[in-house]
């Protein structure tokens, strides 16, 4: 009989309980134990750090921490939902609230913390919240509809991302700081000072210096407002509490472990408590140096110190820095080593600059050692500044505080880091580890450098060997946005010469490659119009560029038959048009399928059936839907005003004209479109290229979002326009996207990619701050004025028609290799009949 | 002009030159049932390998797109983009894996 395997529960699954988890994988010792995890909230660990990020259109998918089919893979038991209400250290088991009871061998405690709410009469009104959860977010998120007024209670970091949420919600944001100074744990009197002036700037109140004293309440019991501790009252409806955390150590209390005089649980170093058999990590435990760690780092570094003493691995946590670096309303600011030059005999170097709220300090010692420093403003130098701490700088102290352009060059880059330089103090990750590595996705893979805070990603990008080159592919250096400008101001209509007059020389004169070809051949469809081209992709030289999806305009499939898609604009159908999808279905024998975006796909057609097919289609006033091109596939939409009781406005009007209008333009990459006829948006707009949501005056316009693989949710590109404004303003985006993005980059990467990101698109596209509009404009014009059905094209031209035979020596001889078998009353690929023969000697 | 492909039979003509596109593949049925994907690359010169794509079974090599690569021309599938050497047959993305290739030639129309 075997030995049963230990059993380890860990109670708590935050970001700290998942690195424990990630840390117990990596050694191996989930295969030696069998892991069960106690989750209180509903959904499993997730970025607390970027929680704010939700409001600006994150989903908590986004934000989730936990790699998908993670917890399968490592035979974990995530109870969620489901906290630990008590622990029996006797008899070595956990009890849930759900009731049920878990044995142990090991015990881990990540409990993480609490928000401290200031015991102030009125606390608990309805409309005082906490900022902890996605759960608090959402709350918030409900209870702000329909207030105008908001407050934070606290100037920390949180508060300040907490007041930038509610003002990103529409409400007006005060903020309360009983101490004199925002952030007075990170930065000092003037880094508050400049912080202050900026936030002000924003239209935040801020008060300093003074305490909560009271949240009044109206007749109905909710918040209506506060008594401050100056005598003064403001008017607010929502106050959010965010004054701090406190360690969740009352189950470690309630189970007799030691914990701190002020909280936390109390630990050695290497992270075990007063019980051998348990560990405390992350926020919720005292480390040995008397701290209650709330950053993520040490977080994480103790997660890998108890991981390691499970292993019998020597290891341990003694203590972090507590160096930060973030974005609090878009502002920079970030605090490392020491930063208040606590240091005796410290000295500090100052630059500051309120005109353009930029303060920076350093903090040296005597002889010139780096000891910590505040950046608020600008903190691009501190990726660099905070390895160096420690060391004396290459160069003087001033050269690194003044801005650039003013006194000497500085010279410093990522490479006068030495080789020990911790970059990536979220995962204790040298400048050597990383330089290891080739790309930045093999960066985070490899050492998971990057992966936390993210602060220093721009570093790592800096000490990575530059892109091996840009070009497109073997035959051309330029980039795909090069050779669309390449195409457009030489009006080249041929692929041909633009090889041979701008290929790499060793690529001029030949046959090009599979990937170049499309590409060209969609920037020449895409130009066709204003070049005064045939728009027809298969005419000419043309034909050879295509795929062979749109060299037989559908799709292939696994055997070598082909899909057929027919255009149904914003997924409306009549009754006699579904009727002929389905005679032709029937009487080709077609496999029938409703697709994602509103259509019907029609698979199992050869080629020599393609024309017939589409010979009755067209005939039913069908037309391409160009499922097979890199080209706008469909505008969604829901029923709208029309049926919908929810409905504000007619969406599918209004998707139906945008499908017209767009059709068969060719695109770096495929689009997609949807509209929603309300807030509801059951046509799911905001995970298409460009989505349309219905308010009660008009219409807003979303860019950008994704599904498939890496979901990505749109970003609110302009609100309420008219019809007109709309469909100017996507005319404009896309004609922007087709110009600039790379080859087979949908919109969403696109927009990540580019510089400025939304806010560069918005003053391109809306402010038309490159004066491109008018151009951009005109091409869709353009477009929109040429376009002629493909199908309908092809079937007109006997010439057109030659390519649909399967074999050129036989026409009219079917494939023999393309065969079906029968599977839910239709047919499925035989594919037993494409069994590979041996090859001959050539193999 | 037409272009014939040497089989176990001898030489089959499959069609005429100015049937094929520069660029561009067709595919032929030959005697024993097998299929050949015949290419014309852009200076004329005409190749013909096995139309069977080894790494699904489809036959589909003649739809695929013709490239070149360190001055040999090559098709890509158009299933999953492996490439293969016209002149040899190898994948280029897999040495382990070969189509078989055929003679061909151009010849007067008689």
């Amino acid at each position: 009989m075997t030995e049963p395997l230990p059993t380890l529960v860990l109670i708590g699954h935050g970001m700290v309980g998942q690195r424990y988890l990630e840390a117990l994988a990596e050694r191996g010792a989930t295969a030696t134990h069998r892991v069960t995890v106690l989750c209180e909230e509903p959904r499993p660990a997730y970025d607390r750090v970027h929680l704010t990020s939700y409001f600006s259109g994150s989903t908590p998918e986004d934000l989730s921490m936990t790699p998908s089919g993670f917890m399968e893979e490592h035979g974990i038991a995530l109870h969620l939902d489901d906290p630990a209400e008590s622990v029996d250290r006797e008899a070595r088991t956990v009890t849930s609230r759900s009731g049920r009871v878990f044995p142990y061998d090991v015990l881990v405690l990540a409990t993480g913390s609490h928000p401290f709410v200031p015991p102030v009469p009125g606390k608990d009104a309805p409309g005082c919240f906490v900022y902890r959860t996605i759960e608090d977010l959402l709350a918030i998120e409900e209870y702000a509809k329909t207030r105008t007024h908001g407050a934070v209670v606290g100037g920390g970091l949180l508060g300040l991302e907490a007041a930038g949420a509610l003002q990103g919600l529409g409400l007006t944001a005060r903020i309360v700081e009983f101490a004199p100074r925002l952030m007075p744990v990170q930065i000092d009197e003037g880094g508050g000072a400049a912080l202050l002036r900026t936030i002000e700037a924003m239209g935040l109140t801020v008060h300093t210096g003074v305490g909560t004293q009271e949240v009044l309440t109206g007749e109905d019991g909710s918040v209506s407002g506060m008594l401050l501790s100056d005598g003064s009252r403001v008017d607010t409806e929502l106050v959010v509490f965010s004054a701090g955390v406190r360690p969740r150590d009352q189950l470690a209390r309630s189970a007799g472990l030691d914990v701190g005089e002020r909280g936390g649980i109390a630990v050695d170093a290497r992270c075990r408590t007063s019980d051998p058999r348990v560990y405390a990590i992350g926020e919720c435990a005292l480390a040995v140096d008397g701290r209650v760690y709330g950053l993520v780092a040490p977080g994480y570094e103790m997660a890998e110190t108890a991981a390691d003493d499970l292993l019998g691995r020597e290891k341990e946590f003694t203590g972090a820095d507590l160096s930060t670096k973030l974005k609090l309303l878009g502002v920079d600011v970030a605090s490392f080593g020491d930063a208040h030059g606590a240091a005796p005999g410290s000295l500090d170097v100052v630059w500051s600059d309120s005109r353009s709220g930029v303060y920076k300090k350093l903090v040296v010692s005597p002889d010139g050692v780096l000891l910590g420093g505040v950046l608020v403003g600008d903190a691009d130098s501190y990726g660099l500044l905070r390895p160096l701490t420690g060391s004396v700088p290459p160069v003087a102290p001033e050269q690194l505080v003044l801005p650039a352009g003013l006194g000497a060059p500085v010279a410093l880059g990522p490479s006068a880091l030495p080789d020990h330089a911790v970059i990536c103090s979220c995962h204790n990750v040298t400048k050597r580890a990383i330089a290891a590595c080739a790309t930045v996705p093999e960066v985070k893979k490899c050492t998971k450098a990057g992966t936390g805070c993210g602060s220093c990603l721009k570093v790592i990008g800096q000490l990575l060997p530059p892109a091996a080159d840009p070009g497109l592919c073997g035959c051309f250096p330029h980039t795909r946005t090069e050779l669309y400008e390449i195409v457009r101001t030489r009006r080249l209509t041929s692929y041909a010469e633009l090889l041979d007059g701008h290929g790499r020389p060793e690529a001029r004169g030949g046959d090009g490659c599979e990937v170049c070809k499309p590409t060209v051949g969609s920037i020449i469809a895409s130009l066709a119009p204003t070049l005064g081209a045939s728009g027809y992709v298969l005419d000419g030289e043309q034909a050879a560029l295509q795929d062979t999806n749109d060299h037989f305009l559908a799709n292939i499939q696994r055997n070598g038959s082909y899909s057929v898609v027919p255009r149904i604009p914003g997924g409306e159908i009549t009754p006699d048009r579904l009727i002929v999808i389905g005679e032709v279905a029937r009487d080709f024998g077609l496999y029938t399928k409703i697709t994602g975006g509103q259509r019907i796909d029609l698979f199992g057609a050869s080629v020599d059936q393609l024309p017939l097919i589409w010979a009755r289609l067209v005939d039913a006033g069908f037309e391409s839907g160009h499922a097979y091109g890199k080209a706008l596939r469909t505008v969604k939409s829901c029923v709208g005003q029309t049926w919908c009781r929810y409905g504000v406005q007619d969406s599918v009007r209004m998707a139906i004209g945008l499908e017209l209008r767009y059709r068969g333009l060719r695109a770096p990459h495929k689009l997609k479109s949807a509209v929603s006829g309300c807030a509801r948006e059951c046509a799911e707009a905001q995970s298409k290229d460009f989505g349309v949501i219905a308010t009660a005056s008009g219409w807003n316009l979303y860019v950008g979002g994704n599904g498939g693989a890496t979901p990505r949710h749109a970003d609110l590109l302009a609100q309420d326009l008219s019809d007109a404004e709309l469909i100017r303003l996507i005319d404009r985006f896309l004609m922007f996207y087709i110009r600039t993005a790379d080859r087979l980059e949908r919109t969403s990467t696109w927009l990540e990619r580019m510089e400025g990101g939304l806010e560069h698109l918005r003053d391109v596209v809306v402010h038309d701050s490159l004066g491109l509009c008018a151009e951009l404009e005109s091409l869709m014009a353009d477009h929109v004025a040429h376009y002629r059905d493909e199908w309908a094209e092809t079937l007109s031209d006997p010439e057109r028609m030659r390519r649909f035979v399967s074999f050129v020596n036989a026409p009219g001889a079917p494939d023999p290799t393309v065969k079906f078998v029968p599977e839910r009353d239709q047919v499925k690929p035989d594919l037993a009949v494409l069994t590979l023969q041996p090859l001959g000697g050539t193999r | 002009m037409t272009v014939e492909l040497e089989v176990e039979e001898g030489w089959l003509t499959v069609c005429e030159l100015s049937a094929l596109v520069p660029g561009r593949g067709v595919a032929a049925l030959l005697p024993d049932g097998s299929q050949a994907a015949v290419f014309l690359d852009r200076g004329g010169r005409p190749y013909a390998i096995g139309n069977q794509d080894p790494f699904t079974g489809a036959h589909v090599l003649s739809r695929g797109l013709l490239g070149c690569a360190a001055g040999r021309p090559f098709v890509a599938s158009p299933l999953l983009k492996q490439r293969f050497d016209l002149e040899s047959g190898r994948c280029l993305d897999d040495e382990e894996v070969a189509v078989r290739t055929y003679r061909v030639r151009t010849a007067a129309t008689s």
